[in-house]
């Protein structure tokens, strides 16, 4: 822990820790924003629609960001919004990152049919775009928060299945894994005990990167009404909505799209550090 | 030839700082084959690539000494001047030739290369000069292999194309680490015998850095036993075969097993584990290991002097007289 | 003599490398026909260059690959063909070190655990607390200190860590241990520590032993017998004194002369036989042939 901190503060390090910096406020602002006594994200007020931001240096007024076309607070919309974000996103990579870890360790410690049929499946889902398919599954099963949390953790397992695939491709092939094979342990105990620590550091570097896509694809899921539904704010949605009343009210656009920016950035920067922190190796990719 | 005065270089790691090569001293005359022999830590491989310029700074750092070649000091020419010394006047071969060869050049290419740099010889003469290198290094067919890449020769081949390289420009000093440890005996075997007959004809001087006894004792004039970044013993090859004076050439000479195993014997075992370099003991860094230290080996470290009743330049670090210690354990 | 206790008969291993992009695959006989026995506590050398299947030969006498051919014979039972349940009672039995110390041991896993692994999977050790004070006991048996149970791999040197591995081997107490070119990857003070260790390990554990190396003077010095190998066959088998004093083959006698022997005055005044290994054709219908006390030599018919 001593190292990771030194590694965070060294060099090029500051990228990293900003990431971090930015994630951390970010996660507190989604898990304490009801506390903050700010205006009920939903409740309209068609009176004070589309009030100009408010934010200056004397101080907060009552929309520091402004209100959008139907008069809600942006303010507590973006943080509103930014607890469905990260609570989607992390569900659907957490999700995503177990089916794909455990079918990359089957596929690759067991091979064979198994490992073509899995692998030749990964290929065709790579070559669909993203959006397509994720259009297409909601499509079919509806929109609802479950659906998309399912659609984005089958759109990001693959990418889990290919690099701990290809771990365990190498790790398998190391003494020790030979040694517990020697002794007799079964299969499951060698993938659990003896190769899956070893898989692990790539998984939790690609899990990084992996949310800051799906935290886009979210977003662009709710801009085409097919992510969370109304009333539940969301960014995607923010954008949608705003996007009409772009060069009368540019906050209403404006402020959720930077809340978007930022956080794939710093999730990326952190990402970023991360793979080179834990496996340089993985640079030349 | 060579004259290395008190070169020292250091080691950073995870915020700590080791000097891995405390101040090594020694020279080198026109001709001579010195064999340099230790094991992990003991600083023989980092202190050619000090000389060589191709110390990876950080971690590594050279922190002072001379190391005098022809004139030049290595450890101050500008890094340009080193590069045209390098592959020019100093040859070198490393052990593993798979890393040292480029895989997407040709072998012929690989071996023209310095010879227009350094001899500023055309491409058409460097190549047939190549294939004559090829030859000499004792590869059939040299023509027809140039035009091969370094996947299509075994290891041993290999090894034969660097030692090629590095003999191209006819090299007054070859520096060879471990060139022979990732070969089969038998290919072992084939180099030594070429390098010994390449080291007539060309009148080079060698160092030959291993771990192998066996290999020193065929191919070199000198050896030089190190330990800990120290050199512990150094002195003609029979002089230092026949009556080591530090307990570690000792130990290393007695650990190796002669002949079948007499019933119920055992090797002799150097007890422990390789130096530390990050946590060094005081005085001689054998000390903890050595069966014959003496009080003041724990404090003090002795220095490298001229050892009595041996021929002139069997030097050794022991404060021990090791023949009589070992006189009277009999 | 004693029935044997491991019989290995005509094993064969083919490996083919999958076609490239232009032409075929090409077809490699790792292990081409070997057979040999070892009776119990007997230590049997296996040496070679690299390519000579020596490895692929252990591993296949341990059953971590699948033979194309031939038998495994182990106290009387064929291995070969036997489902992983039923081969797992004599796994017990049969153990494995490897080469490699920094790859052969998990770097994850504390090596106290490491150690007691083979203990948890076949349920032998008692509770936790008797497995520990087991694992204490293999530590002191290797020269390790119990109080190193709770570290990790990379906080050990490489002949700690091999120390670590033969303890791992030795916990369910086999019959019979393959030692994978052990001390190959070792600094040469260390080599002599872990060869005095097998030594003491076979006394006391009536191990049998097939030391794989190609450090011919330590099989001459650690082996009875010794088995010398080829391109995937054995050319020369026998007593170990009776192969170095007297070889037949000119790939054993072209291994011999090219030992280097650390003494500057003989090894100056010696000559290398030369041998062509990947040129050398064995002659057709090549049988191994008993010259008498069991030395064997590969000859034409």
């Amino acid at each position: 822990m001593r190292d990771f901190w030194r590694a965070l503060t060294r060099g090029s390090g500051w990228l990293g820790l900003a990431g971090l910096l930015l994630i951390v406020v970010l996660v507190l602002l989604a898990a304490f924003g009801p506390l903050l006594d700010l205006p009920d994200p939903t409740r309209t007020n068609l009176r004070a629609r589309m009030v100009a931001p408010t934010l200056s240096w004397a101080g907060l007024g009552a929309h520091p960001l402004g209100t959008d076309q139907l008069g809600r607070d942006i303010l507590s919309r973006i943080v509103a919004g930014s607890r469905v974000t990260l609570m989607v996103a992390g569900a659907a990579v957490v999700l995503g990152g177990i089916l794909g870890t455990l079918l990359g360790l089957a596929s690759g410690y067991f091979g064979g049919l198994l490992d073509r049929l899995l692998m030749r499946l990964v290929d065709i889902q790579l070559a669909i775009p993203l959006m397509l398919l994720a259009l297409m599954v909601v499509a079919a099963l509806g929109p609802s928060l479950h659906n998309l949390i399912g659609v984005l953790a089958l759109v990001s397992w693959v990418r889990y299945a290919r690099i701990v695939r290809g771990q365990v491709l190498a790790v398998r092939e190391r003494e020790f894994v030979q040694s517990a094979r020697a002794i007799g342990a079964s299969a499951p105990r060698i993938l659990l005990v003896h190769i899956l620590p070893n898989v692990l550091t790539p998984a939790v570097v690609v899990a990084t990167l992996e949310l800051a896509r799906v935290i886009v694809l979210e977003a662009g899921l709710s801009f085409l009404g097919l992510g969370v539904q109304p009333p539940a704010p969301s960014w995607g949605r923010m954008l949608a909505e705003g996007r009409t009343y772009i060069s009368s009210a540019w906050w209403i656009i404006t402020f959720p799209g930077l809340a978007l920016m930022l956080t794939v950035l710093s999730v990326n920067l952190l990402g970023d550090w991360l793979r080179d922190y834990l496996d340089p190796r993985l640079k030349v990719r | 030839m060579l004259e290395i005065s008190d070169l020292s270089v250091g080691f950073s790691r995870e915020g700590r700082f080791a000097r891995v090569i405390p101040g090594l001293s020694y020279s080198l005359r026109r001709g001579e084959t010195l064999g340099i022999v230790g094991e992990s830590g003991s600083g023989k491989s980092v202190h050619a690539l000090a000389l060589l310029g191709l110390l990876p700074q950080p971690p590594g750092k050279v922190l002072g000494g001379q190391a005098i070649f022809r004139g030049e000091d290595l450890l101050t020419v500008p890094e340009a001047r080193l590069r045209e010394l390098r592959g020019g006047q100093i040859g070198v071969v490393f052990q593993d030739p798979m890393t040292a060869l480029n895989p997407v050049l040709t072998v012929g290419r690989q071996i023209a290369e310095p010879l227009m740099r350094h001899k500023g010889m055309t491409r058409r003469q460097a190549l047939d000069r190549a294939t004559d290198l090829l030859a000499l290094v004792g590869i059939r067919d040299a023509a027809r292999r140039l035009s091969q890449f370094p996947h299509e020769f075994s290891g041993g081949m290999r090894q034969r194309v660097m030692i090629a390289i590095a003999i191209s420009c006819e090299p007054a000093l070859l520096i060879a680490d471990e060139p022979t440890t990732a070969l089969d005996v038998t290919v072992q075997g084939q180099i030594l015998d070429l390098m010994a007959e390449l080291r007539e004809r060309l009148g080079m001087t060698m160092i030959w850095i291993t771990h192998d006894m066996g290999v020193v004792a065929g191919i070199a004039d000198t050896i030089q036993v190190m330990y800990a970044g120290r050199t512990m013993e150094r002195g003609p090859v029979e002089a230092v075969f026949a009556s080591p004076r530090s307990a570690y050439t000792w130990g290393l000479l007695q650990s190796l097993p002669h002949g079948a195993r007499p019933p119920g014997g055992r090797l002799h075992q150097i007890p422990g584990q390789p130096p530390d370099m990050f946590n060094l003991p005081p005085g001689d860094p054998f000390a903890p290991r050595n069966p014959f230290a003496t009080e003041r080996c724990h404090v003090e470290a002795p220095p490298l002097r001229q050892v009595e009743g041996s021929v002139p330049g069997h030097l050794a670090a022991a404060w021990y007289d090791l023949p009589a210690l070992l006189e009277r354990a009999r | 003599m004693n029935p044997p206790l491991l019989s290995v008969r005509d094993l064969r291993r083919t490996y083919r490398s999958r076609a490239g992009l232009f032409g075929s695959g090409l077809v490699t006989r790792a292990v081409d026909g070997v057979s040999f026995e070892m009776t119990a506590g007997e230590t049997l050398g296996l040496v070679g260059e690299s390519g000579s299947g020596k490895s692929t030969t252990g591993r296949l006498v341990m059953g971590l690959e699948e033979p194309d051919g031939g038998n495994v014979v182990f106290a009387g039972t064929d291995l070969t063909a036997m489902t992983p349940a039923q081969r797992k009672p004599f796994r017990r039995r049969m153990q494995i070190v490897f080469q490699d110390p920094y790859a052969a041991l998990n770097p994850r896993m504390r090596v106290g655990d490491f150690v007691a692994e083979p203990l948890l999977v076949h349920d032998v050790g008692g509770g936790a607390a008797e497995r520990r004070d087991r694992v204490a006991e293999l530590f002191r048996t290797v020269g390790l200190d119990p109080a190193f149970m709770q570290r990790f791999p990379h906080e050990f040197s490489g002949g700690q860590r091999q120390r670590v591995g033969i303890a791992r081997a030795i916990a369910l107490q086999p019959e019979f241990l393959v030692a994978d070119e052990p001390i190959t990857a070792l600094d040469v003070s260390i080599q002599a520590q872990i060869v005095n260790l097998f030594q003491d390990l076979q006394e006391r554990l009536g191990l049998a032993l097939l030391f794989i190396a190609h450090d011919l003077s330590m099989v001459r010095y650690l082996c009875t017998r010794v088995a010398v190998m080829l391109r995937g066959r054995i050319v020369e088998a026998g007593p170990v004194e009776a192969v170095f004093a007297d070889a037949r083959h000119p790939y054993t006698r072209a291994l011999l002369s090219a030992v280097p022997i650390p003494d500057p005055v003989r090894e100056r005044g010696r000559k290398r036989l030369p041998f062509d290994a990947g040129g050398y054709t064995f002659p057709p219908g090549a049988a191994l042939r008993d010259l008498g006390s069991g030395h064997l030599v590969l000859d034409g018919a």
